[in-house]
């Protein structure tokens, strides 16, 4: 009984000051609100963030050490797996890279449909940060209304390239196939609305009072120190820096194209927030500039030490009559395979950057003449715009780390590779 | 963009002529930290931002290593590409973190692909590779399918058990 008594005396240390100790939180890796496998190692004074260490590594594949032992061709499906949020995007930023390095120019029509398709991955990229960004702080309405757009977007995908995502449409030199009517179709059926969607997820958003409170002067960093830290995209632009490579290193066809470069002032979660809503805006303005300005011609460069051949002259495919519309010459399937496995890259080396839907996704290759790169180096912006994570939730609280994390819209498998 | 430059340090920079994308420098490893502030600080055409760090492993060519760092001048909207061979198998290098911050990972990601060790860097460790992983993944003698992918797995097993 005595030692059964003894056992149940709890001695109860009394702290008179828990600050005197900071308490270690480890966030993640596998936590809803750190948007993949991303872990956060919170020092703690109380509720206070001291300092947040972002640990990242859990989703490295070794894509650039892929790109190595690929050929140019082979590695462009890669790309997509990146940032799964765009993934036709990263796809046509690598070939543009290659493009450069192998001093290609593209047709027209190529760059006006590539204009289309970067802007309908931003709008595919932003809406999971409309969504994900409202849900962490307990918006779950706005996330339902941002995937039913998102929905539309992967049907649109899924009739343009034959794939809901990871789609691998890009092709050296062009792109793969041409728009068909029913994807024009769709794209405009999605686009006479879209305005409108945008200014209900803003009715929920931008005016409420919970969202203020949540998210304004919360996660805030300077214009000088984000340039340093070398962010890029929306969260450089909520700052007040005006940087963006569709206007100030344009590509495909955006110089042609006339859009407005929304920036914020304050650089905290609100601004940024405020400049993708108004960027979901821009890209359905540009994408209808596309169309309407897209011209006839051919989707693949000239250049056959380079550029696949036709589809339809590699493939033979019969209608449901049984008669063949396309007959494949066994000169173009061996030219293609050629291509494919054999095409030798000029030496050399070229940087080549997109604006992507995070920030500058640059693409440096080098290489040595042969098959497949000597270097194969991927500049991801989430990877650059991570590192600002501790600067931005240190001296908040550890629920502004929520608000920091969602706003800075990170994509793991862009910052692992 | 780099008269300056080549005004101050004279012929230890070197201009490449076949990187037609960029205009690029060579510089010796013990002018990173000199040229990089000078390129950071200066009045016109300063470089703020460091957009990319990254390595090449050239081998069997020597020098195996090159430093690759691309620089932006947000105020001209200009680029410029610095090119830093380094001597030796695990060569080491000046960080320059204290000129850009944002350098941290970029170094951290050099020195766990390649083995290049970063002097001054604030803390040098592993960033995408586990903590106690042997070996380099982008150096070429690398296998790409990895150096025994299961030892990780068996260690947490045996961990689990015991």
């Amino acid at each position: 009984m005595s030692e059964t008594s003894s056992r149940r005396t709890v001695e109860l240390h009394w702290q008179p000051d828990l600050h005197e100790q900071p308490t270690i939180l480890n966030v993640g890796p596998q936590h809803p609100a750190t948007h993949g496998v991303l872990r956060v190692i919170v020092t703690l004074d109380g509720e206070e963030v001291i300092d947040a260490e972002p640990v990242i590594g859990y989703l490295h594949r070794g894509k650039e050490k892929m790109g190595e032992n690929l050929t140019w061709h082979t590695w462009i499906c890669h790309a997509d797996r990146m940032d799964y949020l765009s993934p036709t995007l990263n796809t046509l930023g690598y070939c543009e890279a290659v493009e450069r390095l192998a001093g290609l120019e593209v047709p027209p029509r190529a760059k006006f449909l590539r204009v289309i398709l970067y802007e309908l991955s931003r709008i595919f990229a932003h809406l999971v940060y409309v969504g994900t960004g409202a849900l962490d702080l307990g918006a779950a309405t706005v996330f339902f209304h941002a995937w039913r757009e998102r929905e539309k977007l992967y049907d649109i995908f899924d009739v343009i390239t034959g794939h809901r995502m990871n789609n691998g449409f890009a092709r050296i030199g062009g792109i793969q196939a041409d728009i068909t009517d029913e994807a024009a179709a769709k794209i405009h059926t999605f686009l006479s609305d879209f305005e409108q969607r945008v200014d209900g997820y803003e009715t929920l958003l931008t005016n409420n009072r919970l969202w203020w409170q949540r998210t304004r002067d919360v996660g805030v960093i300077s214009a000088e120190r984000a340039v340093a830290l070398g962010l890029t995209g929306p969260n450089l632009r909520g700052t007040g820096v005006c940087r963006d490579l569709r206007v100030h290193e344009p590509y495909a066809a955006y110089p042609e194209m006339d859009f407005e470069i929304p920036l914020g002032t304050r650089g905290d979660c609100y601004d940024r927030y405020l400049v993708r809503v108004e960027e979901l805006r821009q890209s359905a303005r540009i994408i209808r500039q596309a169309f309407d300005k897209l011209p006839q011609g051919e989707i693949y460069a000239e250049d056959r030490r380079f550029v696949l051949p036709p589809r339809e002259r590699v493939v033979t495919s019969h209608d449901k009559e049984g008669v063949y519309p396309n007959q494949a010459s066994m000169e173009e399937v061996i030219a293609q395979f050629k291509v494919v496995t054999d095409m030798k890259m000029p030496a050399g080396m070229a940087y080549r950057a997109v604006e992507g839907a995070k920030g500058e996704l640059g693409f440096y290759l080098v290489s040595d003449g042969g098959n497949m790169a000597r270097r194969l180096r991927v500049r991801s912006p989430s990877f650059n715009n991570l590192q600002a994570l501790a600067e931005m939730a240190r001296g908040r609280l550890i629920s502004d780390l929520v608000a920091v994390i969602a706003s800075l819209d990170f994509v793991m498998g862009e910052v692992d590779r | 963009m780099i008269a300056d430059l080549t005004a101050e340090f004279g012929d230890r920079l070197h201009r490449r002529e076949d990187c037609p994308d960029l205009p690029t420098l060579e510089i010796p490893p013990e002018l990173i930290t000199p040229v990089c502030t000078r390129l950071q600080q200066r009045e016109e055409t300063p470089c703020e931002q460091l957009t990319d760090l990254t390595a090449v492993d050239h081998s069997p060519r020597r020098p195996r290593f090159v430093l690759v760092y691309h620089l932006l001048s947000l105020a001209a909207n200009r680029r410029l590409r610095l090119l830093a061979p380094l001597e030796g198998d695990h060569p080491e290098a000046d960080s320059v973190t204290p000129i850009w911050p944002g350098a941290d990972w970029l170094e951290r990601e050099v020195w766990d692909m390649f083995g290049i060790r970063f002097r001054g860097h604030p803390d040098l460790k592993r960033i995408l590779m586990p903590e106690g992983y042997d070996g380099h993944p982008l150096r070429k003698e690398f296998p790409q399918l990895g150096i025994d992918p299961g030892r990780h797995y068996r260690e947490w097993d045996a961990g689990r058990e015991g």
